[in-house]
């Protein structure tokens, strides 16, 4: 059938420029560019371009611009060209739409509507360059109250196994068969060396990164792909996933062509199968069940490791989070409407969840009027872009984050949302070894390394302005925050005023 | 084998949560006993999760659910009924249930093996999986509810409907929805309305029945039955049509 989808991008080659040396070509592995060997000539199909803009920054000679295209449909505010063409794709294939990434929708980024207090003559800010600053942080489950023996001043309550982390943000879960193996080793070296944690997904840990365990959360999801007893002893913290800011309520298919002889290794299933992760958790129909699992994983682990629990935010998230932390969970992970995905329909992925500001407030403060807010770390997902971002989430009530898309684009991703096609240019989101290797753990994880020291300097210098030395003193306090274009309801569910009053 | 090893250590789990249950089977564990019995279990969960060694264990009573959760090793026998998420992701060892078992037994299982002598109940053997070496295995010796083998991506599952009179049919319907993988032996006929559009239905071959014959043999030495018996009768085979059963959905 011929498609009637133009090209979403135009490629243009400065003819003075290009010397026909063909790196675009070796480059670019949706096979936009082409070398014409009658015409001894380097070419492009347009159409094939998806704006990743890998041959633009590897093109020793400038000579490609690759920009979005014009499409000069007639304006009309409700059959924007997005919309056109995907019912041009649906007409032409029949089938469910696939993206990848996080919703690109333009829904309200509350982020972006609340702005930070610092101290001016009233309260004397602090220099973070010559004063100790504190971000470290504790994540598990803490006691109502504490008891101190009075004889030998030692703790006599007994603590929930509790991680520390040096910086706030931790990488999100992203499972190897969705990212490269390099991309794991970048994420779990970076971890490392930062004082951080990073998360395995649901595919399983490569045997060769089980050293960086002590930096590990591992996942145990529906499809329980690669969990087995070392998988389990070999972490920090253990962490069920019930659902992903990016597509709530749906379950996971890792196409068998990304089930290489490594994938297949890690995931524990035979090569080239589907994996295929169910909706639902078939043996979590309720929070009693949620509770049988985080203490079968408890039992597992001989209660030395926190056990997480991350949900999509959805209309519901503050009852539901009221219940994980009834379950047992000692840390409970939240993701929002703007989490991303290595494969989702779009339908869903633009559709369904909350923003993540919204959900991490109400959480928070159903937590506190509870009193069960100390019971568990709140951790959020979900968009967060900077350090920026990274302090009104704490100051909304988070312990931490999670970082995926940025952390990947700190590898090279230009967020092009073709994570589903298994062709990434960046060698990030695929299996295929002659991209993967695109990405080099070395330079990964140095580049990650520096992403998270940049936002560490970054927060230090937020705190001081705030006169504060401790992120712990900023933790959960919204009166940091104002509000500015937010409705009286927005401000209510933040939980914050607005700016000037 | 030293005395310590062979000296069968007697826990009287009355009044024992799981998480003191669960110390206390560490604790024997780790001093070398390899045979524990279990007196007076009233449903304490998790039982035999993370022993990880070839232990043992028999128990007296009802086990909770999630006996044998994420279990790596341990021998388990049951002198009586489980309940549910019995073997949930187990990598190896062996369940001997001498009675019913609840739900979802066998739940993502990856090695082992699960005998049941009576009934299960709904979603058995959901997504057990097969690696390499590694191929879970479940026997029923009664029946199954709905969804049974749902999901299926390998193993090997037999149900012999032991205790289903003459002329009556296994009344599961579902059977092996989203299968796409392993294969499940059935005593007697099945209706087409009964499996999954997943699912294909064939004759056995004659690998089919070394199989069968193997496992249903270990289900007799367990329960005492004859298998020359149970093997007389008429088996249907159960495999998964495509391996990639969600492979058209997608536009592109």
């Amino acid at each position: 059938m011929k498609t009637y989808l133009p090209p979403k991008f135009i490629v243009e080659r400065d003819p003075e420029r290009c010397i026909q040396c063909q790196v675009c070509v070796n480059q670019c592995s949706f096979d936009t560019h082409y070398y014409d060997a009658e015409d001894d000539k380097v070419r492009s199909r347009e159409g094939k371009c998806v704006g990743c803009h890998r041959c633009v920054v590897f093109c020793p000679t400038n000579a490609l611009t690759v920009r979005g295209n014009p499409l000069g449909y007639r304006e009309n505010y409700n059959w924007r060209p997005e919309v056109i063409e995907d019912i041009l794709k649906q007409a032409e294939t029949g089938g469910v739409l696939l993206t990848g990434m996080g919703n690109d929708k333009g829904y309200r980024v509350y982020w972006d509507h609340l702005v930070l207090n610092a101290s001016q003559v009233t309260n004397p800010s602090i220099d973070p360059l010559r004063e100790p600053m504190e971000l470290d942080t504790y994540l598990g489950s803490k006691p109502n109250k504490v008891e101190i023996d009075p004889k030998t001043l030692s703790l006599k309550t007994e603590l929930a196994p509790q991680v520390r982390i040096e910086v706030p943000v931790m990488f999100a879960a992203m499972s190897y068969g969705a990212v490269s193996l390099n991309v794991h080793e970048s994420l779990a070296r970076a971890a490392t060396e930062a004082g951080t944690l990073w998360n395995t997904g649901e595919g399983g840990l490569h045997p060769k990164l089980y050293k960086y365990g002590a930096n590990t959360i591992v996942q145990v999801a529906s499809g329980r792909f690669g969990v087995h007893q070392e998988y389990l002893d070999a972490a920090r913290v253990v962490e069920i996933k019930i659902g992903q800011g990016a597509k709530p309520g749906i379950g996971g298919h890792l196409p068998g062509e990304k089930v290489s002889a490594e994938v297949s290794m890690t995931r524990m299933i035979p090569r080239g199968t589907d994996a295929l992760s169910p909706a639902p958790q078939h043996d979590i129909y309720s929070i009693e069940d949620l509770a049988q699992l985080v203490h079968a994983l408890k039992e597992a682990t001989n209660y030395t490791k926190p056990i997480s629990v991350k949900i999509a935010a959805v209309h519901n998230s503050a009852a539901i989070a009221s219940g994980m932390v009834r379950a047992g969970a000692d840390i409970i992970v939240l993701d929002g409407l703007r989490g991303s995905t290595g494969a989702a329909p779009k339908v869903i992925r633009d559709n369904v969840g909350i923003p993540i500001e919204m959900a991490l407030a109400s959480v928070d403060s159903r937590l506190r009027q509870e009193g069960i807010r100390n019971r568990a770390s709140v951790v959020i997902s979900g968009g967060i872009r900077n350090s920026g971002d990274v302090a009104k989430a704490i100051a909304l009530g988070a312990d931490a984050v999670y970082i995926g898309t940025a952390a990947l684009v700190a590898l090279g991703c230009t967020v092009c949302q073709q994570c589903h096609t298994g062709k990434c240019a960046w060698g990030i989101c695929t299996t295929d070894l002659a991209l993967t290797k695109r990405v080099n753990p070395d330079i990964g994880a140095r580049r990650l390394a520096n992403l998270l020291r940049g936002w560490s300097l970054e927060l230090k210098d937020i705190l001081g302005g705030m006169g504060v030395n401790a992120l712990e003193s900023l933790r959960g306090n919204r009166l940091h925050l104002r509000g500015v274009g937010l409705s009286e309801m927005e401000l209510e569910i933040l939980g914050v005023r607005m700016a000037g009053s | 084998m030293s005395d310590k090893a062979n000296r069968v250590v007697r826990i009287d789990a009355y009044g024992l949560s799981h998480k003191e249950l669960n110390a206390r089977l560490r604790e024997a564990v780790s001093n070398g006993t390899c045979k524990i019995e279990l007196q007076n279990i009233y449903g304490q969960r998790y039982i035999g999760t993370d022993l990880n060694k070839a232990v043992e264990l028999e128990i007296f009573g009802v086990p909770g659910n999630d006996l044998g959760a994420f279990m790596d090793g341990p021998r388990i026998i049951v002198r009586g009924n489980a309940q549910d998420g019995c073997g949930n992701t187990m990598n190896n060892g062996e369940i001997i249930i001498h009675g019913h078992a609840g739900d979802i037994i066998g739940l993502s299982a990856r090695g082992g093996k699960i005998f049941v002598r009576d009934d299960v109940g709904y979603r058995a053997a959901i997504h057990m999986k097969e690696y390499q070496d590694k191929k879970p295995v479940l026997v029923v010796g009664g029946t199954a509810q709905d969804f049974f083998g749902e999901y299926m991506a390998g193993g090997i599952v037999i149900l012999l409907g032991l205790n289903l009179k003459e002329g009556e049919h296994h009344k599961a319907k579902f059977i092996g929805t989203g299968m796409h993988g392993g294969v499940i032996y059935m005593r007697g006929s099945v209706e087409s309305y009964q499996i999954g559009k997943e699912v294909g239905v064939a004759e056995l071959d004659e690998i089919d029945y070394q199989v069968l014959k193997q496992y249903v043999g270990e289900f007799a030495s367990h329960f005492s039955v004859n298998a020359e018996q149970i093997l007389e009768y008429k088996f249907s085979k159960l495999f998964p049509r495509w391996l990639r059963p969600y492979g058209q959905l997608y536009a592109y």
